[in-house]
């Protein structure tokens, strides 16, 4: 063993590396990616990494690994456990032959999701074991200790960290490398009364299942996660039950006090009744601090009930811990003093600051996005339009001034919203904006069934040949894989044309009059059409020279600033001045200013 | 014996580089260390800020309000916003040169930083101007400013470890032709 200093997410891949991994799959999302982009970074070529082009398929092929002995991991945030829930609810049923786990990560917050889902409700519902490690240290352990679970029942499953666990660093104790486990899968070996679900097998893996899962209730009321601290002081009838990261914020706050007794709960699902009973003996009280959704709670609930026993169980549902959002130090310390009658930790009192300046996330500078948006704006000016976003970096075309984002949904659900929107709506020019990741990963199926059904739309591929968003993964388009070959690149160009779109039109966004032309004049046709907007993403290309600006020939209009909302731009003394720190000379400016004032960089025209 | 530490500032000034030697500062040194970052959506030109512990018995990188020994801000605004986690008598290290977001510019704001400077001066009781903007002429790059900063702090002796502590890690981590560079800024003052 020795000691490194370790993000949560690269703990997780040293964790799995440890316990004799051989396949890792996944899909990029925040906070679960830097999970498989460890595993590919420390790969001694000993284990086979993959992006998968959507977690469903990042499912399917860790479920063949596991099928065929190996050790197998498959990483994603939580809304990616939704596109990969269909072949999860199957693969309970079926079991895996190898270890198979099954990362999760949730996003309490959220901070950079859709949705405050907690995949704890998904153990449950898919009936499989789930492990939810509180600290970085803890997460590197458990992996290990899931993938033994896994193998021992024959089943996958599933680890869920959230954010604070994931992006935390410490400095951890870890195996050294000749302590790893050595996995050699046999390979696969048929068996179709196994590996063919059939409503005979899963009605009698159904009866299995929940034998197996009563047996791991039990079992995991002895796992030596699942702990409960007695209070020095003994005379205390009251408890705090609690999980994952706010079981730290507790114990933070809980720091030199002699009660209450708290239980961690590290195995949400089976829920470990028989020390959950042992929890609540004698206690009045209990007060559960969870993220996300109430099930501590929901559980001791529903025991209480079971075995008659007199405790009031307190948390989310009424209302003693908030509902929604993420825990802190602070929210916790106040809970605990709440409940246990304590004095509130002071809040900080000073006088209140001058306005702060906020800083939301915006388009970087030279992000060739704002050069599509704004093309397609200005090309459909006056006409009645809507314009459906998508999820990645583009998403933020939404910010004043291009205000170019009407909805935004899911992954891949823009191409198919605009179709309805059109459906009821038929005046409106309908365009549904993608990226080149999420093209691949969700928007194929919605370009075949608007070619199919006939639609009247225009697809925008905003192609910067990475996935952005989540920090510059390689995808389908970009020719690169994790193993590090260099691969045949897959067109959107010709996957659109081979689903049967036909005009395909693929521009630079900076050139910003040839762009304009091409939208009015694409967009104008009738049915199904798509426009590839080509430029790569600002922060891996070597940028130009930073832009210049004239100031003898400005006139100070601020067009510049006030249609492009660029972060290179900025007010100096009231006139546009370029901030040389943030320019990449792309031009976009220059092309916007009336007067030509604008000079330098790389002007695209 | 516990630090508590707070860098922040904005996306693309080197925060997270600088806590992290900060924290290998701490594993040469055999003291267990934590921390936590803003990461995700904040990209470039996005508020960020790195929670950094040290010490014993620590659960969680994350500390409440009231208790940070030191803040490291690398913009004014961005210490004003993170002040009310600094404890009673602790020290605020700020770089006085203010980042305007592009949201301020939309909105004409006349935000300046001075009046944030201003706020800091009347609300703590120890806080150290670090002229950020003349530190990176004088050295002749802006990518030193968190090796400036990370100076400043240490010379003031709240941190457990001397400027040739955080020197000696720093030449282990950064590539051979920035060693120089990096130890000048970290010896920098005005």
């Amino acid at each position: 063993m020795h000691k490194e200093f370790l993000m949560g997410n690269a703990a997780i891949a040293r964790g799995a590396i440890a316990a004799g991994l051989n396949v890792v799959s996944g899909y990029p999302g925040t906070p679960s990616t830097e999970v498989l982009e460890t595993a590919a970074k420390v790969n001694d070529g000993s284990i086979y990494v993959e992006w998968s082009v959507n977690e469903k398929a990042a499912m399917e092929v860790g479920a063949g690994a596991a099928y065929s002995g190996a050790r197998s991991m498959v990483t994603m945030k939580q809304v990616g456990l939704n596109v990969a829930s269909d072949p999860l609810m199957s693969l309970a049923y079926i079991g895996v032959k190898g270890g198979m786990v099954i990362l999760v990560a949730d996003d309490p917050g959220p901070i950079s999701s859709q949705t405050e889902q907690d995949t704890r409700h998904f153990a449950s519902f898919s009936k499989l074991p789930c492990f939810d490690p509180s600290s970085v240290q803890e997460a590197y352990d458990m992996i290990q200790e899931a993938f033994e679970y896994s193998e021992k029942y024959h089943t996958p499953v599933l680890f869920r960290p959230t954010t604070r666990v994931c992006h935390g660093y410490a400095s951890v104790e870890v195996k050294d490398k000749e302590e790893y486990k050595v996995h050699k899968p046999e390979g696969f070996v048929k068996d179709s009364s196994k590996w063919v679900i059939f409503p005979r097998l899963s009605y009698n893996a159904h009866i299995h299942i929940e034998e197996r899962n009563a047996e791991l209730s039990k079992v995991f009321s002895d796992y030596r996660r699942n702990i409960i601290t007695e209070a020095a002081d003994s005379s205390c009838r009251k408890g705090i039950a609690t999980h994952g990261i706010s079981y730290t914020y507790a114990m933070e706050a809980l720091r030199g006090k002699s009660a209450p007794r708290v239980f961690k709960v590290s195995t949400p699902f089976p829920f470990p009744e028989e020390a959950a009973v042992k929890f609540l003996e004698g206690l009045e009280e209990v007060l559960c601090i969870e993220e996300l959704d109430p099930i501590i709670e929901r559980e001791l609930t529903y025991i209480c009930g079971k075995y008659h026993l007199n405790t009031k169980i307190l948390g989310k549902l009424t209302h003693n811990v908030k509902t929604a959002g993420e825990n802190t130090c602070a929210s916790v310390a106040g809970n605990i003093a709440d409940f246990m009658g304590w004095e509130k930790p002071a809040a900080a009192e000073m006088e209140a600051p001058p306005a702060l300046p906020v800083r939301p996330p915006v388009l970087c500078a030279g992000c060739p996005h704002r050069a599509s948006f704004f093309a397609v704006k200005e090309a459909m000016k006056g006409k009645k339009t809507v314009f459906c976003g998508d999820i990645g970096c583009y998403t933020l075309g939404n910010a004043m001034p291009l205000d170019m984002v009407d909805t935004c949904l899911c992954m891949g659900a823009g191409v198919n919203i605009t179709q309805g929107i059109g459906r009821i709506a038929p005046d409106t020019s309908c365009f549904a904006f993608v990226g080149d990741s999420t093209f691949f990963a969700s928007a194929i199926t919605g370009a075949v069934n608007a070619v199919y059904n006939q639609a009247d739309m225009t697809l925008v591929v905003l192609d910067n040949s990475t996935t952005a968003m989540t920090g510059h993964q390689p995808h389908p388009g970009t020719g690169r894989t994790m193993m590090g070959e260099v691969v045949e690149k897959v067109s959107i160009q010709e996957v659109l044309k081979g689903v049967g779109v036909k005009t395909v039109e693929t521009v630079n966004p900076l050139e910003l009059g040839k762009a304009i032309d091409t939208v009015k004049r694409v967009s104008a046709e009738k049915g199904v059409k798509a426009i590839i907007f080509k430029s790569p993403c600002a922060v891996l290309i070597k940028g130009n020279k930073p832009a210049v600006i004239d100031a003898d020939k400005c006139i100070n209009c601020k067009k510049c600033i006030n249609t492009l909302g660029c972060p290179g731009i900025v007010l100096k003394n009231g006139s546009a001045a370029i901030e040389s720190s943030l320019c990449t000379g792309c031009g976009l400016c220059s092309q916007v200013c009336p007067v030509k004032a604008i000079g330098g960089g790389g002007n695209a025209e | 014996m516990q630090s508590n530490i707070l860098i922040c500032g904005v996306g693309g000034q080197g925060i997270v580089l600088a806590s992290k030697l900060i924290a290998a500062t701490a594993m040469a040194h055999d003291i267990p260390v934590m921390s936590a970052e803003t990461i995700g959506m904040a990209q470039k030109g996005g508020s960020v800020f790195s929670f950094l512990r040290m010490g014993d018995d620590i659960y969680c990188p994350m500390f409440p309000e009231k208790t940070a020994d030191i803040i490291i801000g690398f913009e004014p605004a961005e210490a004003v916003r993170m002040l009310p986690y600094l404890k009673d008598g602790g020290q605020v290290i700020v770089n006085t040169h203010p980042i305007m977001p592009i949201t301020a510019v939309l909105s004409g704001s006349d935000y300046t930083g001075a009046e944030m400077l201003d706020y800091l001066d009347r609300s703590s009781a120890e806080v150290v101007h670090v002229d950020g903007i003349k530190a990176i002429e004088d050295l002749g790059s802006p990518k030193v400013l968190n090796m400036v900063m990370l100076g400043a702090a240490v010379r003031n002796g709240v941190l457990p470890f001397s400027v040739d502590d955080i020197e000696d890690v720093m030449k282990k981590t950064v590539k051979p032709q920035f060693i120089e560079l990096n130890s000048k800024a970290l010896r920098y003052t005005l």
